[in-house]
């Protein structure tokens, strides 16, 4: 029982011996390649710097994008609907009918406008004060205003509860302003989709230049390669510093990609920030987020093992010991 | 420990490297390989170290099929059979203690163990003062040793020197063979081809005879010139 045991506690002891064998290899080898892309910081620079550019632009387009629709959600009632209920409703059946229409689920907020604020408000903002008060009694009706909530928002479901509204009894006339809704959500969706496409193009040239960068480094390292191999390193063995290499490569570039996009920022933001002054927002430019940052590096790293992979794929089995 | 059964290589072209050869190596046993060049000594180690895979007939080296044996399996065969070359096949922008570490790196020996195994070898070879210079500044027979430290440093049950003393003078090449001796006399089997008549005729070794391909000669100890 007892050496039953001691065997156990032993082959553990040993499994986690050999599991730091592995880490200590990985980090050896990590290392290593890290120091030989040191050794050579100009041409390691200008691969990380090309790969960096490269990822740069769609991540920029993104984030501007992500900017545009966040100003565009600055504008409340986008898709907001205006009930313009009969002359017979008074008031009090206006604010019934607003309270009922407050508890369905997809209106997120009402607000009435009743005829006489109508009126005031017509009367201080058009101009035509006098004429207003040539006219006998109150030409306007009383009006809900109805914001969507964030779910029924889209063209689509605005519509749909545009035509259930109408419906109403008390409701003479309803109206959805969507035009520009829809002409801004289309742009937004070329945009986004150009960012996918242009994302999609850079990424696969980061594969190139890293799988191109890689092929060389094997050419250069032929005779290492070569004598390994004749003493029986195994290709995961061979293979490993230069994904390593390939990784070091691709998060160098994404920390450059980064750099670049927080600076042209931070030059954009200034002028954003009185642009939007000009029109009395507060709006300003917001830069990287901690995901978008993890995503970028998590992204470029990956990149760059996979075009080393390819790369190693291809050329390692074409050197064999003679 | 080494069985060639009927071998026969084709190179593409259709250039026979070595034709119908068959011969048994005992374990333990030290063997030289002699014939002209051109003779298919080289091709012969090539297939027991697996750089090249026989066209016809069975090659075993221990007790691996080396005709059946995956490719990925090769490496850890060659971990197993130490190699020699006349032009040493040294790193030369790596210290010689990095270049004989290499097997036992390529293993995963551990960094200690490594150090200790790596200072043994070369102190075997004489070169234990030389650990920190690089291949380059060292003498050929220097080198040679090197390439002889990488080849045991992880201690394979065979090792194989292909013209291990083609580049060196009779004496350098005697000290060579000596250590080669050595070796042997631990139980590590040997196969070593070399053209140089005058030097194994004095080692009261077996000796095999190359000529066009064939095996045309087994000469046992007792037979050779040295025994007598």
């Amino acid at each position: 029982m007892a050496t039953k045991r001691k065997k156990a506690t032993h082959t553990g002891q040993r499994r986690s011996l050999r599991l730091d064998i592995w880490f200590m290899r990985h980090l050896q080898v990590s290392l290593s390649s890290l120091g030989r892309l040191s050794r050579n910081p100009v041409s390691t620079l200008m691969t990380a710097a090309v790969i960096g550019i490269a990822l740069s632009l769609p991540i920029g387009l993104h984030l501007l994008l992500n900017n545009a629709q966040q100003l565009s959600g600055n504008w409340d009632g986008a898709a907001s609907i205006s009930l313009f209920l009969t002359k017979e409703t008074g008031q009090e059946s206006a604010t019934k009918l607003a309270a009922r229409l407050r508890l369905q689920d997809e209106i997120e907020h009402v607000q009435l406008i009743s005829r006489e604020e109508a009126l005031e408000e017509f009367r201080t903002l058009s101009g035509f004060s006098s004429v207003l008060d040539s006219l006998e009694g109150n030409p306007l009706p009383n009006v809900l205003i109805i914001e969507p909530g964030e779910k029924h928002s889209s063209p689509e479901a605005a519509e749909q509860l545009l035509g259930e509204l109408e419906k109403i009894r008390e409701v003479e006339f309803a109206q959805l302003d969507l035009q520009w809704v829809r002409r801004f959500q289309g742009i937004t969706q070329i945009a986004k989709r150009a960012v996918w496409v242009l994302g999609t193009l850079l990424g696969i040239a980061v594969l190139l230049i890293v799988g191109n960068t890689i092929r060389l480094e094997i050419q250069n390292r032929h005779a290492e390669i070569e004598i390994t191999k004749l003493i029986g390193g195994t290709n995961t063995f061979i293979r490993r510093p230069f994904l390593y290499s390939g990784f070091w490569y691709g998060l160098f570039g994404g920390i450059i990609a980064w750099l670049l996009v927080t600076l042209s920022l931070i030059l954009l933001d200034s002028p954003v920030e009185k642009l939007a002054g000009l029109y009395g927002s507060q709006f300003g430019l917001s830069g990287v987020d901690l995901t978008t940052f993890a995503l970028l590096l998590g992204g470029s790293s990956l990149l760059g093992l996979c075009g080393s992979w390819i790369a190693v794929g291809r050329h390692l089995s074409e050197i064999e010991p003679t | 420990m080494i069985h060639f059964d009927n071998v026969t290589k084709r190179y593409p072209g259709g250039h026979e490297g070595l034709k119908n050869a068959s011969f048994h190596i005992e374990p333990g046993e030290m063997v030289f390989l002699t014939g002209h060049s051109g003779a298919g000594k080289s091709t012969l180690l090539k297939l027991i170290g697996l750089l090249e895979r026989s066209t016809r007939g069975q090659v075993r080296v221990a007790s691996r099929n080396l005709t059946r044996l995956k490719r990925r399996e090769t490496p850890y065969h060659r971990r197993e059979v130490g190699m020699i070359f006349q032009d040493h096949r040294l790193l030369y922008d790596r210290t010689v203690f990095d270049n004989v570490a290499i097997p036992l790196v390529v293993s995963g020996v551990g960094h200690l163990e490594t150090g200790r195994r790596v200072r043994a070898a070369l102190d075997k070879v004489g070169l234990l003062n030389k650990e920190k210079a690089y291949p380059i500044t060292l003498s050929g027979g220097e080198q040679q040793r090197v390439g002889i430290a990488r080849a045991v440093v992880s201690k394979p049950p065979v090792v194989l020197a292909d013209e291990p003393t083609g580049n060196l003078d009779p004496t350098l090449s005697r000290e060579i063979m000596q250590l080669f001796d050595q070796f042997n006399s631990v139980g590590v089997t040997l196969l070593i081809a070399t053209h140089d008549l005058a030097l194994i005729s004095r080692m009261n070794k077996r000796i095999l005879t190359l000529q066009n391909s064939r095996l045309i000669r087994d000469i046992a100890p007792e037979e050779t010139i040295g025994g007598n």
